[in-house]
């Protein structure tokens, strides 16, 4: 069964001035797909991002998601999607239920609908006991549980996040990780995410893309990556450090 | 619509528990309430026993007592109310890393700031409201007059004026937010920008007046006159960028009736400079408004267009949350 693209980029490029941030990025991404989007510090991920949210306007290229162009259509592009971005605020003076029904509401979802759903989120990212203190005492793993379940309350069916596991300790990370596993194997939801860890983006990822000064220098599943980039046969044992170092120093 | 009015009522509730908006608000409540009670006490005294002139209500509200009058007080003081709901609108969302999870909601962008300019002239018209009826509580006591009907639509008319003035440094505070990434210094360009506007032009007019067109003290009367007549014509012409001269002139001729100009420049004994710069009968409440339609129309346009440039900045920046 084929199944739906949901993101489409075309020749994206985004120049800052004479600085290429993204080079002519050409990618899909099917429904219900993990995509994980790997890179180090500078590579162009998080303006990729932003083009795909319509927060900056690509220089040349077209974006689509869902068949929207976000920089013309971007209510309707804003209204399915849910972004993380990499370093995430709240209002502090605020507790998690409160923050929680600002953006359910402001995603047009009627408080009786949402208050629910919060309580369901609250559980699901381990936050029920203090989600009436104020943000502003939360602890940076805390407030990046609570920044998945705002993506979550709009239950978009697709979703961004911007290095969703920074700042978290091991066993935080692989309930995000699950959690996040989690939304593409039941909710069908697709997930594009930017990491530069590379075994975390191994162990949940579809396929993987990486990105080295605003080119995409490679993208597929992890065993094609490995067949490609490390010329090995089936069976053979790679790691995913192996074909990124490869394709590192060759950039 | 649905963000505009979510947005709405979380800065209608960040306003009413915001210690920065209750000081200012206390303060100029309190101190527009002395000034006027001042003036009615010495009202009080000096009309025991004698007629009472027409439109006593509305002199609570223009008299100069000890100091200045509680009109001249708004003019003074009432852009900080603005510029205080104001300043940061914007970069604070900014430097909160709220902004860019904002945007990515399905609102327009447009209704972010529309909502927080809303939200201010709420709560500037709070504020406004309840200092004049207060006020209007205080003179009904003191020197025991009810406002007749035209005095009562005259302070309307002034109500909406000042709400406008201090909406127009709203707008222009939510510009220098939108404008400047650090809220530091959007406060303190719009704090340069007040001074400037409020007191700088008036004495730059005088300065620019005097270099251009001395008053000089020559035997030739028709020279020195129209020496006089120029320097004059180029002091209005400047105090037109001040939008405090251009208040003060507006609400003096709404609450004023009687004076025939806001200013008056002419050297001459005080009993004269009263016969003439007063009209015998108060102008009629049409008249008055016509005179100040120009200055609501230019508030309006000034601020019409601080939102166009906010629209223009804000519309299509990149929003990154580092
Ligand atoms: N506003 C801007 N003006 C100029 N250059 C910019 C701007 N924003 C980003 N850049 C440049 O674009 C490039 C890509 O930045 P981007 O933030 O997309 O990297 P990234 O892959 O997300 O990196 P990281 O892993 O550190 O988050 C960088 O070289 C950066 O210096
Ligand atoms: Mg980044």
């Amino acid at each position: 069964m084929e199944r739906e693209i949901v993101i489409r980029m075309e020749e994206l490029t985004k120049l800052y001035g004479q600085q290429k941030a993204v080079d002519s990025l050409s990618l899909s991404v099917a429904e219900g797909e993990v995509f994980g989007f790997l890179g180090p510090n500078g590579a162009g991920k998080t303006t990729t991002m932003l083009m795909l949210l319509g927060l900056t306007e690509p220089t040349s290229g077209t974006v689509r998601v869902c068949g929207f162009d976000p920089a013309r259509d971007p209510l309707k592009v804003k209204k399915i999607i849910g972004y993380l971005p990499e370093n995430v605020g709240f209002y502090e003076d605020m507790d998690a239920r409160q923050n929680l029904r600002y953006i359910a509401r402001l995603n047009d979802i009627p408080d009786r609908v949402s208050a629910a759903r919060i309580d369901k989120l609250l559980e699901e990212v381990d936050l029920a006991k203090e989600a009436g203190k104020k943000v502003g005492s939360y602890s940076k793993g805390m407030r990046q549980r609570l920044g998945i379940a705002e993506v979550l309350i709009k239950e978009p069916r697709v979703v961004f996040l911007d290095e969703p596991t920074i700042g978290l300790d091991p066993d935080g990370t692989n309930r995000m990780l699950e959690l996040i596993r989690s939304l593409s194997r039941e909710r069908r939801m697709t997930i594009f995410f930017s990491s530069h860890l590379l075994d975390q983006v191994q162990q949940i990822s579809d396929r993987i893309g990486i990105m080295i000064k605003g080119k995409l220098v490679a993208a597929g599943p992890l065993a094609e990556l490995a067949q490609r980039g490390l010329g090995l046969e089936e069976g053979e044992s790679y790691t995913l450090e192996e074909i990124y170092m490869k394709y590192f120093k060759e950039a | 619509m649905h963000g505009i009015l979510t947005i709405y009522r979380k800065e209608m509730e960040d306003h009413f528990s915001s210690m920065r908006f209750l000081l200012i608000a206390a303060l100029v409540v309190m101190i527009g309430v002395i000034i006027a009670s001042m003036v009615g006490m010495s009202m009080q005294e000096e009309l025991w026993g004698v007629a009472k002139p027409t439109f006593v209500f509305l002199m609570l509200f223009t008299s100069t007592g000890k100091l200045f009058s509680f009109i001249q007080f708004i003019g003074l003081l009432g852009p900080m109310i603005g510029i205080i709901l104001g300043f940061d609108a914007i970069n604070r969302e900014r430097s909160g890393r709220t902004l860019s999870k904002l945007v990515s909601q399905p609102i327009y962008r447009d209704a972010i700031i529309n909502a927080k300019f809303l939200a201010g002239v709420t709560m500037i018209a709070i504020v406004m409201v309840s200092l004049v009826l207060i006020i209007s509580g205080l003179g009904i006591r003191l020197i025991g007059v009810v406002p007749g009907a035209e005095e009562i639509w005259r302070l309307v008319i002034y109500l909406v004026i000042s709400i406008l003035y201090i909406s127009f440094w709203l707008g222009a505070a939510i510009l220098f937010s939108v404008v400047f990434r650090s809220t530091a210094t959007s406060a303190l360009a719009s704090l340069a920008v007040w001074i400037g506007l409020s007191f700088f032009v008036g004495l730059g007019g005088g300065f620019l007046a005097d270099a251009i067109s001395p008053i000089k003290q020559t035997a030739d009367m028709a020279e020195a006159t129209s020496a006089f007549v120029k320097n004059a014509e180029i002091q209005r012409a400047a105090s037109l960028f001040s939008p405090m001269t251009l208040y003060g002139d507006a609400t003096s001729t709404i609450l004023d009736p009687l004076r025939k100009t806001p200013r008056s420049f002419v050297l001459m004994g005080p009993l004269e400079r009263f016969s003439l710069s007063r009209f015998q009968n108060p102008l009629p409440l049409g008249q008055s408004v016509v005179i100040v339609a120009p200055f609501l129309i230019s508030l309006i346009a000034i601020t019409l267009v601080c939102f166009g440039i906010c629209y223009a900045v804000f519309m299509r920046q990149e929003i990154r949350s580092t």
